[in-house]
């Protein structure tokens, strides 16, 4: 390959990336600061209301790997009581389908996304442990009064728009000198 | 006293950095030179065929997410085409607007991934690749928005999607659209004019007109090679004849028109996604569908233009629940066949970088 003059492409490349050095950083440190997830979140394991669940395992019957086991017995007002509610967590591909499919929203999403165990058998969830709680709330996937009441997700398409309205127009220079070490 | 030297046998994988994922190549070297390439494909096997089988037609839209995992919106699309062929379906227009601006965005995304990945192939080591991530982040945040997943979406449904756009959608998607042009320029006076990617890539890889056609090669391979095809334009599926976009052919078939083209490609996606936004309809977006779906006995093959090719699902249905015969045709399997004849002759280096401007996607090719 023959170039009439060598160099000017690997210097325009470098003029991109010396650009780079002087804008916001786009990435946040995570343990410490955590951005908003999308309401719509499939995150981790399901949250289930006993009250509205009927037993009629539709949950079940959708869900393409069957994690979810229901046992039922008739009760008293000829209506069924669910005995046992299994979700199988280890398994589930979080496509959130059995979500979609129950009738009576009896069943959701969770919105958490740090669900780490150490025991497979700990990942298989029973009734009490789906709950809902502290750690484990619903999140909008097919819920849509659930939805706004959640707050708004963190975009990154709007990242130079935030960080300058909230007043904190940060860079490279700026960022090692409030952390006293390089980015 | 002559040096006599014999052909050496390396395997190249199946943990190596530059297979983007688990892939091993056995290559017979004499030297540095490449005389034979036969790739070895399977470690990523999950039978997701014959798993199908036993499914309903619903709960096979997962499955679809985990074949090409950065293009899922498109195989979600591809399969639920497939589908709506078979049981003769139709299709809101809002859905169809979706869906387009779905697939588009995808092919942004995917296209972000292959260019920065080949650069990194190249020897511009993460650098390139982390600015590019850094738009295909704005776009998962988006498909996180709407479906509540990053990468496997799960959210085209047989008849329309699983859930209209939320209303902070349409406004994110419009400052994307009207950003990305220029970030595309940076990237073209980033790299394309830079004299160690033109040395290394032109001329590179060559994939004759006729082999490709011959081998069935699609996508952004063949249009490399000169072939003016695009599913798109040639066989119309879903509402693409309604959008005006250009097909960009490259002329010599090498390495840096394969780059090139997916550059251009994803200007024409800009271009689509800018038409789509405005004419987006109001209305329903999934028609009512029987949740266990009985098509009717027969076959179909459908095909879309997936970022890396032709994807074509083809279903055979016995009028139950779940399909008779479910099989993927993978672009990428096919595009992968051409790696041999274009690699005889060349350095190690130089089949690095070849098969990075195939872009494989190695859960497509295994299934």
């Amino acid at each position: 390959m023959k170039f009439e003059r060598y160099g000017i492409g690997i210097a325009k490349g470098m003029m991109v990336t010396f650009k780079h050095l002087f804008r916001s950083p786009i990435t946040v440190q995570y343990p410490e600061e955590k951005l908003a997830v999308s309401r719509r979140i499939r995150g981790n394991e399901l949250v289930w209301y006993p009250d509205r669940c009927t037993g009629c395992a539709t949950c079940a019957k959708s869900c393409p790997h069957g994690n979810i086991e229901i046992v039922t017995h008739v009760g008293d007002e000829n209506s069924y009581v669910v005995d046992k509610f299994e979700v199988d967590t280890g398994r589930c591909m979080f496509c959130g389908l059995c979500v979609e499919s129950c009738p009576y929203e009896a069943l959701a999403m969770g919105i958490s996304y740090e669900r780490a165990q150490y025991r497979r058998g700990d990942m298989v969830l029973s009734k009490d442990a789906l709950l809902l709680s502290d750690i484990r709330r619903p999140s909008g996937y097919a819920r849509p009064k659930v939805e706004v009441t959640l707050p708004k997700q963190t975009l990154l398409v709007y990242w130079d728009k935030d960080r300058e309205e909230g007043g904190q127009k940060v860079n490279f220079l700026t960022l090692s000198k409030k952390r006293g070490r390089g980015v | 006293m002559a040096i006599r030297t014999e052909p050496f046998i390396l395997n190249m994988g199946p943990q190596h950095p530059s297979t983007h994922g688990v892939f091993r190549m056995r290559v017979t070297l004499d030297g540095e030179v490449v005389l034979d390439v036969e790739p070895v494909v399977g470690y990523l096997h999950r039978g997701i065929e014959k798993l199908a089988e036993g499914r309903t037609y619903t709960q096979n839209i997962p499955f679809t997410d985990r074949l090409d995992y950065l293009a899922s919106m498109t195989n979600n699309l591809a399969y639920v085409l497939a589908v709506e062929k078979l049981a003769g379906i139709e299709v809101p227009e809002r859905a169809e607007h979706l869906r387009i601006i779905m697939a588009e965005m995808m092919r942004i995304a995917s296209h972000l991934m292959a260019v920065g990945f080949f650069l990194n192939d190249l020897g511009a080591m993460m650098t390139p690749v982390l600015y590019m991530w850094r738009e295909r982040e704005k776009l998962l945040d988006l498909f996180e928005m709407v479906c509540g997943q990053r990468l496997t979406y799960n959210y085209m449904r047989v008849g329309g999607v699983s859930h209209d756009i939320p209303e902070e959608f349409l406004p994110a998607l419009r400052r994307f659209v009207a950003e990305m042009p220029g970030l595309i320029d940076e990237y073209d006076q980033f790299l394309a004019q830079n004299e160690i990617v033109l040395a290394r890539s032109k001329g590179v890889g060559v994939l004759p007109e006729d082999l490709a056609i011959n081998i069935a090669a699609s996508g952004p391979v063949l249009r490399a090679s000169g072939v003016q095809w695009d599913i798109r334009r040639g066989d119309p599926y879903s509402i693409y004849d309604r959008f005006d976009f250009d097909i960009p052919v490259g002329s010599a078939g090498d390495c840096y028109d394969r780059y090139w083209v997916r550059v251009q490609e994803m200007r024409q996606s800009v271009r689509i996604l800018e038409q789509a936004i405005p004419q987006l309809p109001q209305g329903e977006v999934c028609a009512k569908v029987p949740q266990l779906l009985r098509p009717p006995v027969g076959e179909v093959y459908g095909r879309i233009e997936a970022p890396k090719g032709e994807l074509g699902f083809y279903l055979v249905s016995d009028n139950s629940i779940a399909p008779y015969r479910f099989r993927i045709r993978p672009p990428t399997l096919i595009n992968l066949t051409a790696l041999r004849d274009m690699v005889i002759g060349w350095k190690v280096a130089d089949l690095i970088i070849t098969f990075g401007s195939i872009d494989v996607c190695l859960g497509e090719i295994d299934r």
